[in-house]
């Protein structure tokens, strides 16, 4: 081993420096969000400044959440967006990313031209709004799961992925007489289970964050997912329907505290799986990374 | 054998081929049907989805040439021609959007677009691996924050009495107010943010390309003495350039579509003067003012733009560095 320098060794402790520094400016917000969340509503709003500390440990404003019908609803709107659209996402994307890696396939080229164009030309946001309503699913759950059912990128990602699995095996299952399902379902998918894990975290964590098209699809309250009800009490302000109850003059400081309990309370489920699921996310961004 | 017969015995054959090369490609065609037809049936739904989201969308961007009336639909709509592009082109609006929405998308470049290749080098250097693991966990995580709880915190710590706003009251003398209330201020904000929130997930696909080196050069430059700096320069860098390249080039091809969910969410009447992009534009005067020719229009411009823009960084990038994406 050649000895380090004097300048290597400085910039390694600069090095070490700055990576402690940079973890401090990722990881403070998200912390201030948890401490501003359990502390005293009247003595956070007369803070300024950074939060190092809690004001005390004062969970009310978690129970404030829980008792709010909207968020409670909203919850169980976004549950089933992310179980039924994962599901319908993850079959409809290994079905065509099995047919994409097949090599004895006449129209295989075709249809990949067909699936890659759109990636590069849209018809636009008003036309597609226009198409969901004449199908029907306009102001249903529906919308948030069938129009958006399969992502391009993740259908290559699967592709790549698919096509890396040795021949032989689907070779001598079919002369065994399987055909392309049994191939598929008994062969190709056992042995993609890391790949799936990635789609799964990619469309479930994509549908547990979506708010746009729900706000645009969707006029019934009652079906607001978990983040149009978030956007109405950290964007517009609107956490009166959980106050009714308090005093005027407390109701301004409460806001406070329970905008930072709802942002603790939606996130935390990403939050808490995200460190066990770490590697098969990076993996999936190094599969789709493969060029052709 | 005259040259008039020898023409018209070419022309025969010519016929004869043609004709037997139509029966082997519909041959073809029926024998790969019967050989795959589980497989063409797999993907029914897959190119039905397809068509209807987004061709028949495609389709559908005709209204941009039509008075769009729900009552008659989009087949049934009357035609104007250009009238909904002229509209646009005339009007006020035209040169804010598009002068916010490019810069915007230039500056995202400038600031946005080193920053995830410099972090993967940094990381790259740390020596200790579980230094290495933990900087790396804790980059990710911001990606995994849903946009409304980002924009719910930025909205919190840049507005009256927030940690930001109060941290540039207190240092350089801001004005104790919302900084969101600013126009200056709108694309500091949006840029930094969004650096902050990907740029420990931009940031993988550089470190996976810099496993990607071969180690005995970094020895073979150290038997020649080359010290790190150097290693930088001459190997680290070229070892990961196709991927830089490939990545500018996808950065801009998409310099119109900035992500306007955030604009949205951000933005209000007040800093409109540099808040509002064409998409934000576009959602406005569509589903919420219901000009849907208009908006349609506008998107449709936006789209076009955005295409001639990918298919030029992708010949210049051809033209000069041999890396392209098709």
């Amino acid at each position: 081993m050649i000895k380090r320098s004097v300048g290597e060794i400085v910039f390694d402790i600069f090095n070490v420096l700055f990576m402690i520094v940079f973890m401090c400016v990722m990881v403070y917000p998200l912390l201030y969000v948890v401490l501003a969340s359990i502390s005293n509503a009247s003595d956070l709003m007369a803070h300024r400044g950074l939060l190092l500390k809690p004001f005390g440990f004062h969970p009310e404003s978690y129970v404030q959440v829980f008792k709010n019908p909207m968020i409670v609803k909203g919850y169980l709107n976004t549950i089933f967006i992310v179980v039924v659209g994962v599901t319908i996402s993850i079959i409809l994307t290994s079905l065509g990313a099995y047919f994409l890696s097949r090599k004895d396939v006449m129209w295989r080229n075709a249809v990949m031209f067909l699936i890659l164009t759109t990636m590069f030309i849209s018809g636009g946001l008003i036309p597609f709004y226009l198409i969901v309503k004449n199908v029907r699913l306009i102001n249903t759950l529906w919308s948030l799961i069938i129009p958006q059912a399969i992502n391009t990128f993740n259908l290559i990602i699967m592709r790549t992925s698919f096509a890396s699995i040795p021949d032989s095996l689907e070779e001598s299952a079919k002369i065994d007489g399987a055909n392309d399902f049994t191939v598929l379902f008994r062969i190709v998918l056992p042995l993609s289970l890391p790949i799936i894990a990635v789609m799964i975290l990619y469309y479930g964590v994509g549908k547990w964050n979506e708010w746009f098209y729900a706000s645009v699809f969707l006029k019934n309250r009652e079906l607001f997912p978990l983040q149009l009800i978030l956007r109405e009490i950290l964007l517009q302000n609107s956490t009166s329907d959980m106050m009714t109850a308090l005093a005027q003059g407390d109701k301004e400081q409460v806001a406070e505290t329970i905008k930072y309990a709802t942002i603790v309370v939606a996130t935390l489920p990403v939050i808490c799986v995200y460190p066990f699921l770490q590697k098969y996310f990076v993996k999936g961004v190094m599969i789709g990374a493969v060029k052709e | 054998m005259t040259v008039a017969e020898t023409n018209k015995a070419n022309l025969k054959n010519a016929k004869l081929n043609e004709v037997k090369t139509a029966s082997s490609f519909t041959q073809r065609v029926i024998k790969d049907f019967k050989r795959n037809k589980y497989l063409y049936l797999m993907v029914i739904p897959v190119i039905g989805f397809y068509i209807v989201f987004h061709y028949l969308p495609m389709y559908g961007a005709i209204i941009s040439f039509k008075d769009y009336n729900p009552g008659k639909g989009i087949i049934g709509s009357e035609w104007v021609g250009f009238k909904h592009f002229l509209d646009f082109f005339n009007s006020y609006h035209f040169w804010r959007v598009l002068r916010n929405t490019l810069l915007i998308s230039v500056y995202s470049i400038i600031f946005g677009f080193p920053a995830p290749i410099i972090l993967a080098l940094l990381i790259n250097e740390l020596r200790n691996k579980a230094f290495k693991k933990t900087v790396q966990t804790i980059s990710y995580l911001p990606h995994f924050i849903s946009l409304v709880v980002i924009c719910g915190m930025i909205t919190d710590f840049t507005s009256r009495g927030g940690i930001i706003s109060n941290f540039l009251v207190k240092i350089f003398g801001f004005p104790e107010a919302s900084l969101l209330q600013f126009p200056e201020y709108f694309r500091t904000i949006y840029i930094s943010s969004n650096i902050w929130q990907e740029v420990g997930w931009g940031s993988i696909i550089y470190l996976a390309a810099l496993t990607g080196i071969d180690v005995q050069l970094y020895e073979a430059a150290k038997l020649d003495g080359a010290n790190r700096w150097r290693q930088l320069i001459h190997i680290t860098l070229p070892g990961i350039m196709s991927t830089i390249v490939i990545m500018l080039i996808l950065k801009l091809g998409s310099i119109m579509n900035i992500g306007f969910e955030k604009v949205i969410l951000l933005y209000n009447p007040t800093i409109y003067e540099t808040a509002d992009i064409i998409s934000s534009f576009v959602y406005r005067k569509g589903l919420l003012e219901f000009g849907w020719s208009f908006s349609s229009a506008v998107g449709l411009f936006n789209s076009l733009i955005n295409c001639i823009l990918l298919i030029s960084a992708n010949w210049i990038s051809r033209k000069l560095t041999d890396t392209s994406l098709w």
